[in-house]
Formats: structure tokens, C-alpha cells, sequence
């Protein structure tokens, strides 16, 4: 029957749609005053400590100044997807967290809700894609600034995210080989018990690290917008909230990037030693939600610890690592990890 | 070739080796090093809450001394204008009239006191040349302001506070002139 909608579903997943959306904005704020106050512990500074107690309010500030700015949208610019562009960005960076596995069941009002806007069975492939369309923000948005920077910008940008994906798609096959799963969610059960896919997948994680980092547009990889090379890169036109809209998206996409590592690699919400099926349901839940943060902000740390080691790659080097090294290490990596798969179902006979 | 001195670097031209070649090892390197540093004391201080204090040469804003009981020492002599190499002070004299004892320790005094702040360099000379300690350089120094013609110091700005009416004042603005004049 059509009408028997389950009202209650619907209302559920909403509600976990803009706890979700509010989280990521509310990390991706803090990110960036994260990176901010690390950057200066890293190189023995202070950071922002002026906006509230230990520059707690920094973030606000920055935002507020974002709208307060005048917006400025060149003459020869084609307007339309002059604002598409940081609208894509925004969009497709906050739209991966649907597939992500937060947590485990909560029972609430008689209801056991999962914490997981949705649990599609292709939920790595709906990843991909997502991220993937990613780039046609910063494409668009470098296209439509009629600016020969943000061009260049935008190219490098297309040309980095299609050379680094071919090797995170492979490294990505091999842990699929493991799993046997396209499922976030049954990857996480799958972990929690046993090891981690990380003891299993090393030289995968690697690959899928690096590999993250050139997504993201990251130091050592932020060819896109080199600053030294290219003024601001695809985003040398933007002013205002729509130049806030593509630097936000860049946080969230490192939030999202960071959860998906954990998550496939590092047993997203399993609390390490814990056997949580013997504990409280919602307790266990709770606590999942907060280990998987904690894993998170390791790897958004680590994020930002390197970009500020690293010196950006030449463009030749950027493609070189990526052609020539990645997508054979993790072709390597596909091709053992598939025998080896092959020999067990064969219980270690040739 | 025989070197002339001993100071030769020799800079390693091998070819690097596989390991070399990875970059992970000098990455994780670096990454140590970037790791090592948040344990590092910060050289910054937190400014206007926390201050360095100066150095007890240190010369700051000019500050025209009154003696124990309130009166100006200045006699408007002209000396600290003559020593002066920028230029800075302009002063104009007055005669004390009867009745003004209390505001003037001698019988001349400067009607008017001017240092244009923009034109000092703050050497001390005007310290040193004055015979009647009626001016010296204090720990403050300069505020930014929004017009050029604040900069001109007048006698209000530079007066010291009145000894009897603003005891903590005049302590304040006298600063550690006392330790100077009694470690002499």
C-alpha cells in the first residue's frame, strides 16, 4: 500500500539530516580554527586568542566578516554559473555524509533508530560519485571568473582529481576483495568483529591517504589554488560569502575525507577492545558516535600537520607520483590482495 | 687541485638510493620535526595583557618635572631647544607675577612648551642639557593618533601630575627617575 508510509521514518531521517548537515558545518567551523591555532602551535606562534577565551569565537568572527564583505561579481563573468560553482562545491561537499555510518542502533520512543541517514548497499560507489562531482564546483566556478589564474586554476584541479582517482578506485577494489562489501555500514560491522581493515589493507590505506589529500585539494596538493603560482586559483574572483562558500567546502570535504577513512580503514564507530554487544544499546551508541569524532579529529590533525611539513609538489611531480607511482602500487596492491583472497577460499592451496 | 684553504664543503652528488627516492623517510623527518615543536616554548607574549619591561636607558615620551611641592622647574632657558638636533621644542617665557609662588619655583617660566613629536628622535639630549631637572624622558612612548597636529605636545600633555593633589599620578610618571637620581 502506497499510503502506509511510515510517518515516523520520515521524520527521523530528517531530523538526522540536519543534526548531520549542523555537525559537519559545525566541525568544518572549527577546522578552520583548528588550522588556524595549529598552524601557530607548529610554528611556535599563539594563533587567535582575542575572540572569546582562547579565541574560542574566532570562527563566528571570521564568518560575520565573510557577510559583511562586499560581493563583487566581475563584469565578464558568466553569472549564472559564477554562483553555481560555489553552490556545487557546498552541495556535494555536505552531500557524502548521507551514506556515512555515525554510530551503531539507538533505541528512542520504541524505535530502534539507526544512525545512518542511509544505508545504501553501494554506499562507497555513491561516495565516489559525490566526490567526484565535486570538482565541477571548483571547474565551474574557475570557468565562469573569465580569468586566465582561475582557469588554470580550475584545470589543474580537473586534471589532479581524475589522475589521483584511478589510484583511490584501485586501492579502494582491493579492500572490496577483503569485505566483500559496498556498504559502509556492513564494513563497520564487519570490523568491529574482528581487526581493523588497516592491518589487513596497509599499503591500501596508503594509497586511499595520498590519494584523499589531492581530493581535498590539500597542501601538499593545493596546485589548485597555488597562491605563489596562480594568485588564488580557481577562486582568485570570489569575494564575499561565495569565496566562505568554497573555502568551507574544502573543510567539510576534509571532515568528510577524514570520515571515510576511519570508517573503511580504521573501524569507523568501534570502540577498540570493547565487545559492545555486551553493554547498554544506547550507552554503546553514544559512545561509538564520540570514538568515531575522536578518530576523526586524529585524522583532521594529521591533515593539517601536513600541510604544514610539506611544500607543495611542481605540477610534473604532482602527475609523475600520480601516474606513475600510485596507480602501479596500487595496481600491485589489487593484484596480491586478490591472490591472497583467492588462496584462502582455497584454504592455502595452489 | 690542491685546495688554498681548508674550508671545502663537499657536497655528496650520489645518485639517492630507493629509500632515498620514496621521500617517505625525509617526510617522516620533517613531520617529527613539525611534531617536536608543539612542545616548544613560544617566544611571543600576550601584548597589551602581558608587557616586556624596558630597558632602564630607555627613552620614551618627555614629561616637564614640578619639584616636591608642585611648582615647575622649567625657567624656560632654552637649552633643551638649542640641544635639541631635530628641532622638536618650541618654548615661549614668561615673567612670575606676584601670587603665582606656588605654580613657578623661579621668578621666569615657559608660557608655552611645545615638542612636535613627529620631529623627535628621542635621543635625551633635551635631559641632558637641562640645568634645573625640569625635563627627562619617561617609560611611555608615543600613542598613534589621527591627526598630525595631535603630535605637537603641549604643557598639558607633558606636565607632570601635581605631587600633592595626585600623589600616585606623580609617582606613576616619575617612574624609576627616583632610583636613577638616588643609584647616582
Amino acid at each position: 500500500m502506497l499510503l502506509a508510509i511510515d510517518f515516523a521514518l520520515i521524520i527521523e531521517k530528517l531530523v538526522l539530516i540536519v543534526i548531520v548537515v549542523m555537525a559537519s558545518l559545525l566541525i568544518a567551523m572549527y577546522a578552520t580554527y583548528g588550522e588556524r591555532k595549529i598552524a601557530a602551535i607548529l610554528q611556535d606562534r599563539r594563533g587567535p586568542n582575542r575572540a572569546g577565551p582562547f579565541g574560542i569565537l574566532q570562527p563566528v568572527a571570521d564568518g560575520l566578516k565573510l557577510f559583511f564583505k562586499e560581493e563583487i561579481i566581475p563584469d565578464f563573468s558568466s553569472k549564472f554559473l559564477f554562483i553555481l560553482g560555489p553552490s556545487l562545491a557546498m552541495m556535494t561537499a555536505i552531500m557524502t555524509s548521507a551514506v556515512v555510518p555515525w554510530g551503531g542502533k539507538v533505541h528512542l520512543f520504541d524505535r530502534d533508530i539507526s544512525l545512518q541517514i542511509a544505508d545504501v548497499n553501494v554506499g562507497i560507489l555513491y561516495v565516489f560519485a559525490v566526490v567526484s562531482m565535486g570538482v565541477y564546483g571548483i571547474m565551474i566556478g574557475g570557468w565562469a571568473s573569465n580569468n586566465k589564474y582561475s582557469l588554470m586554476g580550475a584545470l589543474r584541479a580537473a586534471s589532479q582529481i581524475i589522475s589521483y582517482e584511478l589510484a583511490m578506485g584501485i586501492s579502494i577494489i582491493a579492500l572490496l576483495m577483503v569485505t566483500g562489501s559496498l556498504s559502509l555500514k556492513e564494513m563497520v560491522v564487519q570490523q568491529q568483529g574482528s581487526l581493523w581493515n588497516i592491518c589487513y589493507q596497509p599499503l591500501g590505506f596508503f594509497i586511499f591517504l595520498i590519494c584523499a589529500f589531492a581530493e581535498c585539494n590539500r597542501a601538499p596538493f593545493d596546485l589548485a589554488e597555488a597562491e605563489s603560482e596562480l594568485i588564488g586559483g580557481y577562486h582568485t574572483e570570489y569575494s564575499s560569502m561565495k569565496l566562505g562558500f568554497y573555502l568551507f567546502s574544502e573543510y567539510i570535504n576534509m571532515f568528510i575525507s577524514s570520515v571515510i577513512m576511519s570508517t573503511l580503514y580504521f573501524g569507523g564507530y568501534d570502540i577498540p577492545f570493547v565487545n559492545e554487544a555486551l553493554y547498554d544499546q544506547n550507552l554503546m551508541a553514544i559512545l561509538g558516535v564520540l570514538v568515531l569524532m575522536a578518530k576523526v579529529i586524529c585524522f583532521i590533525f594529521f591533515f593539517m600537520w601536513v600541510r604544514w611539513t610539506i611544500p607543495r609538489f611542481r605540477y610534473d611531480q604532482l602527475m609523475n607520483l600520480g601516474w606513475r607511482i600510485l596507480i602501479p602500487l596500487a595496481l600491485f596492491n589489487m593484484l596480491v590482495t586478490g591472490a591472497l583472497v583467492l588462496l584462502k577460499q582455497n584454504n592455502w592451496h595452489f | 687541485m690542491q685546495a688554498l684553504t681548508n674550508r671545502i664543503k663537499h657536497v655528496d652528488r650520489r645518485k639517492m638510493n630507493f629509500l632515498e627516492r620514496l621521500y617517505l623517510v625525509a617526510i617522516f623527518k620533517g613531520m617529527l620535526i613539525t611534531f617536536s615543536h608543539i612542545f616548544k616554548k613560544r617566544p611571543t607574549i600576550n601584548y597589551p595583557e602581558k608587557k616586556r619591561p624596558f630597558s632602564p636607558v630607555f627613552r620614551g615620551l618627555h614629561i616637564l618635572n614640578r619639584d616636591e611641592e608642585g611648582r615647575e622647574n622649567c625657567t624656560a632657558c632654552g637649552l633643551c631647544a638649542v640641544a635639541c638636533p631635530a628641532e622638536a621644542i618650541t618654548m615661549e617665557a614668561a615673567e612670575r607675577q606676584t601670587g603665582e609662588e606656588n605654580l613657578y619655583r623661579e621668578e621666569k617660566y615657559a608660557a608655552k612648551y611645545e615638542i612636535n613629536m613627529l620631529r623627535c628622535i628621542f635621543c635625551g639630549l633635551c635631559e641632558e642639557a637641562c640645568p634645573k631637572d625640569a625635563i627627562y624622558l619617561s617609560e611611555t612612548f608615543a600613542p598613534a593618533d589621527y591627526q598630525r597636529k595631535q603630535f605637537i605636545y603641549k604643557k598639558e600633555e607633558l606636565l607632570i601630575p601635581h605631587p600633592i593633589e595626585d600623589p600616585e599620578g606623580y609617582k606613576k610618571a616619575l617612574g624609576n627617575k627616583v632610583k636613577k637620581e638616588t643609584a647616582n
